[in-house]
């Protein structure tokens, strides 16, 4: 038997337990790099932002060339695009979810979808708006609006609940399936009421992180939907629609004499939507994850 | 003799993969009786229970043929309505299985989905099938805790309760007391004993001892073949045929 390297490491000069020590601190030191810049982003933007935070300034329209008032119409545009987003990219990733996790067989038509969906979650943003304009904007003439903008924001959506869904479903064991049909039950009502309540939790996980990613972005309701600025709030989904993460690009940089405080609140206000968002899933998570029985 | 409740003829089964666990068989299921099939692992004791019901549809499989008559309907026609099968045939699996939803549900899901709506009654076959299978005055009062937090035996007649609940004609029973303790198996072998009178119950018995205790017709597979059938003390105490005899005996198995 060969116990060269045992011996080695018994002659060593270093103790073991010194070497494991420091190898430890060395990969927590690591971990803590890694927590410092969001760590960092956060305190930073709450220090600059909170200060501009004010009832006025989450309820009232912009005044002044934006320069005062508040960023309702920003925030409400967020939330219209949030909801348009959610109402067409649900619904049809989570159907694509469950098609792919019970129903599709394999071969070589379900590969290829399968990966047009990895594909289309690389694709980078700004290729979404300009295929957002060219085909909701001119070719269905929508033109700039929410309507515009949802179907984009929801293309880039829907890998994430396709995949989170179908992920969810593949997650309850098979055996529940056999058990539905061995009970009379047909495969679609088995998935209904077995399958699909326990892959809830993972599904809604996907779709909050989905939107949440959606609503954050600026590119693709760049050229589809985001507008400048908006006297009025929209009125009908054919409208453009001022948005957070544009609005903040117009202030950062569009603007002469923009108040610093005003730039940091408005980001501060994106940051806490997004984080909540993300709170929201972890909380679903982790509680779906300990109530768990088989 | 009693009446046959399930004729197979020449049953041939194979699987995609290459698999043939039957070969075939021909053999006859007892009405009212608790019919046992019985042998070494892998003689097709498990692949005859799921195509009893039509379970083999979720496999792959290449070949399916020969006749299984149930009540004189060949249910392996491909006109078959299959849902209706799985009510009249029910079956309970090796290890306990309880949906993952409370006990309530776990017995209402087959009712439901057979079109029942009536919550009055679909609560009184609840509770009518959980006294079936000896468990009602264990758990009648945490009906809606979930099926989970049952232990093993009560999970099982839980499972057992699901399918008397569909009032079938036959249940299948594959080797339904290997993950039980003594008592659990008894309470099982008891119920059998007790309801045959209204059900025509095919097992696979978990181990010869319980195959010898139970049996009124049993039948021995070996390696996709029926080797011999008959009366259950007949073939446990007078068995004819070798293979019967050398595995009765324990020489393999």
């Amino acid at each position: 038997m060969n116990l060269g390297s045992f011996n080695r490491a018994r002659k060593s000069k270093v103790p073991r337990k010194l070497v494991q020590q420091i190898g430890f601190n060395f990969i927590r030191f690591i971990t803590l790099i890694t927590i410092l810049p969001i760590l960092g982003i956060v305190v930073y933007i709450t220090i600059k932002g909170a200060p501009a935070i004010s009832w006025e300034f989450l309820s009232a329209m912009p005044r002044d060339g934006m320069r005062a008032g508040g960023i309702l119409p920003a925030i409400i545009g967020t939330v219209y695009l949030m909801v348009g987003t959610g109402l067409i990219s649900i619904p049809l990733g989570i159907a694509a979810g469950i098609y792919l996790a019970e129903y599709a067989s394999d071969n070589w038509w379900t590969r290829l979808i399968r990966i047009a969906i990895i594909s289309l979650a690389g694709v980078p943003s700004v290729v979404y708006g300009l295929f957002g304009l060219g085909l909701f904007v001119l070719f269905f003439n929508f033109g700039i609006s929410i309507i515009s903008a949802a179907l984009t924001l929801s293309i880039m959506t829907l890998p994430v609940i396709i995949s989170t869904t179908e992920e969810a479903m593949r997650s309850v064991p098979y055996k529940f399936r056999v058990v539905g049909i061995s009970l009379g039950g047909t495969q679609w009502q088995t998935i209904r009421k077995v399958i699909l309540p326990r892959a809830l939790p993972g599904i809604i996980t996907g779709i909050i992180l989905g939107l949440e990613r959606a609503v954050g972005e600026t590119a693709p309701i760049l050229f589809t939907g985001a507008t400048f600025f908006l006297p009025h709030l929209p009125s009908s989904p054919m409208d453009a629609t001022m948005a957070l993460p544009y609005h903040i690009y117009v202030i950062a940089t569009q603007i002469p004499g923009m108040p610093i405080r005003i730039q940091y609140g408005t980001v501060l206000v994106l940051l806490v939507f997004v984080l909540a968002m993300n709170l929201i899933a972890s909380v679903i998570r982790s509680r779906s994850r300990a109530k768990r029985q088989w | 003799m009693a009446d046959v409740k399930i004729s197979i003829r020449n049953l041939h089964l194979r699987y995609t993969d290459g698999k043939y666990p039957l070969r075939g068989i021909d053999l006859d299921v007892i009405e009212n009786k608790i019919n046992v099939v019985f042998g070494p692992a892998g003689g097709g004791k498990s692949s005859l229970i799921r195509v009893l019901n039509r379970l083999i549809d979720m496999s792959d499989v290449a070949e399916l043929s020969g006749e299984i008559l149930l009540d004189g309907e060949n249910i392996l026609d491909k006109h078959t309505d299959v849902i209706a099968l799985r009510r009249k045939v029910g079956v309970v699996f090796s290890v306990p299985i309880p949906l993952p939803l409370t006990i309530t549900q776990n017995i209402s899901f087959g009712l439901e989905v057979a079109g029942m709506k009536d919550k009055k009654q679909i609560a009184e076959r609840v509770e009518k099938a959980l006294r079936e299978a000896v468990l009602w005055d264990e758990i009648y009062d945490r009906l809606d805790d979930s099926a989970y937090s049952l232990s093993g035996g009560q999970q099982q007649r839980l499972c057992l309760a699901r399918v008397l609940a569909l009032e079938p004609e036959v249940i299948l029973l594959d080797e339904p007391t290997s993950a039980l303790d003594p008592v659990s198996t008894a309470k099982i072998e008891q119920f059998l004993e007790e309801s045959k009178s209204q059900y025509t119950f095919v097992l696979a018995p978990h181990n010869q001892q319980q195959a010898a205790r139970v049996a009124d017709h049993a039948a021995f597979f070996l390696q996709g073949a029926l080797i011999e059938q008959g009366r259950g003390e007949e073939l446990f105490f007078n068995p004819r045929i070798k293979e019967t005899i050398d595995y009765i005996q324990g020489r393999y198995g």
